[in-house]
């Protein structure tokens, strides 16, 4: 039985990259996506345009100038000497941030008042918006402690000693790079999958499997199991060069991350071949898969965090294999996190395996009838 | 074009519009699928940190203690949970039940009063750094807030002695929904553009039905002008569901002119369509043109379109690449035409980005799909 079940893989596989066009699809993109998007995914901003309209002219606001130019999250575009640019400027979006300092500004500073300052912020990119306000208030903070501090004033009851575990710099890509291992991982998977059901419904070969001695548990193997190779596969080479490449720390065993690895999978050809067994041509196989793999990905937690999603939504992720394996790929990866802490995100996956792969089979049962 | 090549074209035309209608899948690609995403991304999509689960560990209780942890039971952003000592705390941090520690140690209160600069230890989960840093920023808020009323309860001058007023242009709420919205519209109408020419020529091919057309007096290009007139209608009418959704359903608010928005919606169709008509005549079957698809549209418009991340912050390189996704152009101008209105030194060198696409995928679409047998 095992001897036609290979025979089975042999020719699936075959099938797959026996084309060359399809070969080139499996192989080129996914290496290529990862380096282009490992470097092309980053929440951190970097020489982000911004103009100063300096109303005072004085030793302390060319003091906080300097402190705006000399950091590497801004860049200085345009020094205004009106207000009249300020909204041509964001309406353009040549600038994300205009920086007013008041005619007061030093003068406050003297008399003990608070001195005004104005932060004019490009909305439209409302999480770049909150970012550049927080890294300005930042600066502004050092620069109205650094200035009590040299003109004798009492220093404040407490400071913060901020620290951050895991990631020291808050370095997004470490977050997002390991998520690419399992966005990769699962489109590879479908595309293997999703497919391969349909294809041979619409050219009616399926027919001839049925009629072979296989039974259905060994044609649902013979289907799946080449997923399951061509995904490992690739997903390896993915974690290499994260490791490698992007070098994120890796700071878990590879056991518990390739079992993750194993169950997502499996689970992601269970659901291919569920749409696969589902569909009447590729067409609806293929809209299906898509229909899949969109939610599947932004609901996964991939970029938006899952806890800022209304309930309803929330309760839909559970059934959403990837939500699972992206916490495993980055708690192994950078809390190093083993199999106990993570029990909770193996069996769910599992049980959607499963679930999914026995419909699968019941599927093909059915519609050979 | 001539009388009789019209009349071809109606003919054909004809055959693609009763095609649509009797296969649901194309209706179903370019409505349903545009509805569903819309309403559950829309809804599911979100940075705006909100109850963010926070460990407050005060060793020694004070009123000076007292008075800053209320800073975070106030704010809408904190679920502060009471830890007694740091390492309960830390447990809950491993275990993912809060996102970060505020520790006030024991000489808190000591120091706040005498030397001044007491440490607030903040330790924050860095494994989503972009949370972590958004959370950063609201600890930085509520420990400025807690120092401006300390000094003025005690009627001392400010210690930050800086006042900042922010603005936030277009989006005063800073709701990450607003802007996220539009570019999800690009981002589904990228798909459904470039599904719906992917396969239906791959089909022609794969079914043998282009070579018996081929046979025929129609000439290439009146085949591609009927596959792209009902494809665009089906495509913006997909468009009009979605921004109908945006404005009345999320309360986006469409600050720019409609027409102005049909018309770049246009443009942008016919890139994509184009760049379907592409794929399918490249593929020349389904299965390897529908692996296209998926690779070539939406990962590209999700990821290097500033839908989410910022192109500015992309290295060079990648900004380069970044040029060749026609989402990216539309996110720009659906960005600014929703919530700034129309400014054009945003939408004319988007706009003509857009047309030179569209005239590009065109015009391969035309020069690879010939009356040729391999």
């Amino acid at each position: 039985m095992w001897r036609q079940v290979f025979a089975l893989i042999v020719k699936e596989l075959l099938a797959i990259l026996r084309d060359p066009k399809s070969r080139m699809v499996l192989v080129g993109p996914p290496l290529l996506q990862l380096m282009v998007f490992g470097y092309a995914a980053t929440f951190d901003l970097n020489h982000v345009p911004i103009a100063i309209y300096d109303q005072d002219q004085s030793a302390a606001s060319r003091d906080l100038i300097a402190r705006f130019t000399g950091s590497p999250t801004f860049r200085l575009v345009e020094t205004l000497r009106s207000d009249h640019a300020v909204d041509a400027l964001i309406d353009a979006r040549e600038v994300q941030m205009v920086l007013v300092i008041n005619q007061r500004f030093t003068q406050s500073l003297l008399t003990g008042k608070p001195a005004p300052v104005q932060l004019i912020v490009d909305g439209r990119n409302s999480n770049t918006a909150l970012l550049v306000s927080g890294y300005a208030n930042t600066i502004l903070s050092e620069f109205a402690l650094k200035w009590s501090a040299d003109h004798g004033a009492r220093p404040p009851p407490a400071t913060l000693a901020v620290q951050s575990r895991f990631n020291p710099t808050l370095d997004s890509r470490w977050f997002i790079v390991p998520g690419i291992v399992a966005l990769l991982t699962q489109v590879i998977t479908l595309l293997v999958v999703g497919l391969s059901i349909a294809r041979e419904r619409e050219t009616g070969t399926f027919d001839q499997l049925l009629v072979t001695p296989l039974r259905q548990i060994d044609i649902l193997l013979g289907k799946g199991l080449p997923g399951l190779l061509i995904g490992t596969i690739e997903a390896s080479v993915i974690i290499a060069a994260t490791v490698w490449w992007f070098e994120v720390p890796l700071r878990g065993g590879l056991l518990p991350l390739y079992c993750g690895l194993f169950l997502f999978v499996m689970a992601v050809t269970g659901i291919g071949l569920m749409i696969s067994a589902l569909s009447l041509t590729q067409q609806q196989a293929l809209l299906g898969a898509f229909l899949y793999m969109v939610p599947s990905i932004i609901l996964s937690g991939f970029a938006t965090p899952i806890a800022n999603m209304p309930d309803w939504v929330q309760t839909l992720t559970l059934f959403n294999p990837m939500r699972y394996f992206l916490v495993i790929v980055r708690s192994v990866f950078l809390e190093g996190l083993g199999f106990t802490a993570l029990a909770s995100q193996f069996w769910p996956m599992a049980l959607i395996g499963v679930v999914t792969l026995a419909t699968a089979g019941w599927l093909f049962r059915r519609r050979a009838s | 074009m001539n009388g009789a090549s019209l009349q071809r074209l109606r003919g054909l035309l004809r055959k693609e519009f009763l095609q649509i209608l009797r296969d649901p899948s194309a209706l179903a690609i370019a409505f349903l699928l545009p509805a569903v995403l819309l309403f559950i991304f829309g809804d599911g999509v979100s940075l705006d940190a909100r109850n963010i689960p926070v460990a407050i560990v005060v060793q020694q209780p004070s009123t000076t203690s007292a008075s800053f942890t209320s800073q975070f039971e106030q704010s809408p952003f904190f679920r502060p949970q009471r830890f007694l000592t740091i390492q309960e705390a830390e447990k809950a941090m491993d275990a993912h039940k809060v996102d970060a520690i505020i520790w006030l140690q024991s000489d808190f209160n000591r120091k706040a009063h005498s030397t001044g600069n007491a440490p607030i230890g903040v330790i924050l989960n860095g494994v989503n750094a972009n949370n972590a840093r958004i959370i950063e920023g609201y600890v930085q808020q509520a420990w400025a807030n807690w120092l401006a009323m300390e000094a003025q309860s005690a009627g001392r001058a400010p210690p930050l002695p800086i006042a900042v007023e922010r603005q936030v242009r277009f989006n005063p709420a800073v709701s990450s929904r607003d802007y996220l919205v539009p570019g999800l519209i690009a981002v589904i109408m990228t798909l459904t553009g470039a599904l719906l020419t992917a396969l239906v020529i791959a089909r022609e091919w794969e079914r043998g039905t282009m070579e018996a057309l081929m046979v025929t007096r129609v000439t290439m290009r009146e085949i591609l002008i009927a596959k792209l007139i009902p494809y665009f209608l089906l495509g913006m009418g997909g468009m009009a569901a979605s921004v109908s959704m945006a404005v009345f359903l999320f309360d986006v608010p469409l600050r720019g002119s409609i027409t102005v928005l049909i018309g770049v919606s246009s443009l942008f169709m016919l890139a994509a369509l184009g760049m379907g008509l592409v794929i399918s005549s490249f593929a020349r079957n389904q299965f390897v043109a529908g692996q296209i698809a998926i690779i070539t549209t939406f990962l590209p418009a999700f990821i290097l379109s500033g839908f989410i991340f910022d192109i500015s912050s992309m290295p060079q390189a990648v900004q380069v690449i970044t040029h060749i996704v026609a989402a990216r152009y539309f996110i720009a101008i659906l960005q600014t035409l929703f919530l700034a209105g129309d400014v054009w030194s945003v939408i004319l060198p988007n706009a003509a980005a857009l047309a030179l696409m569209a005239v590009i995928f065109l015009g391969i679409a035309r020069a690879i799909t010939r009356k040729r047998l391999d």
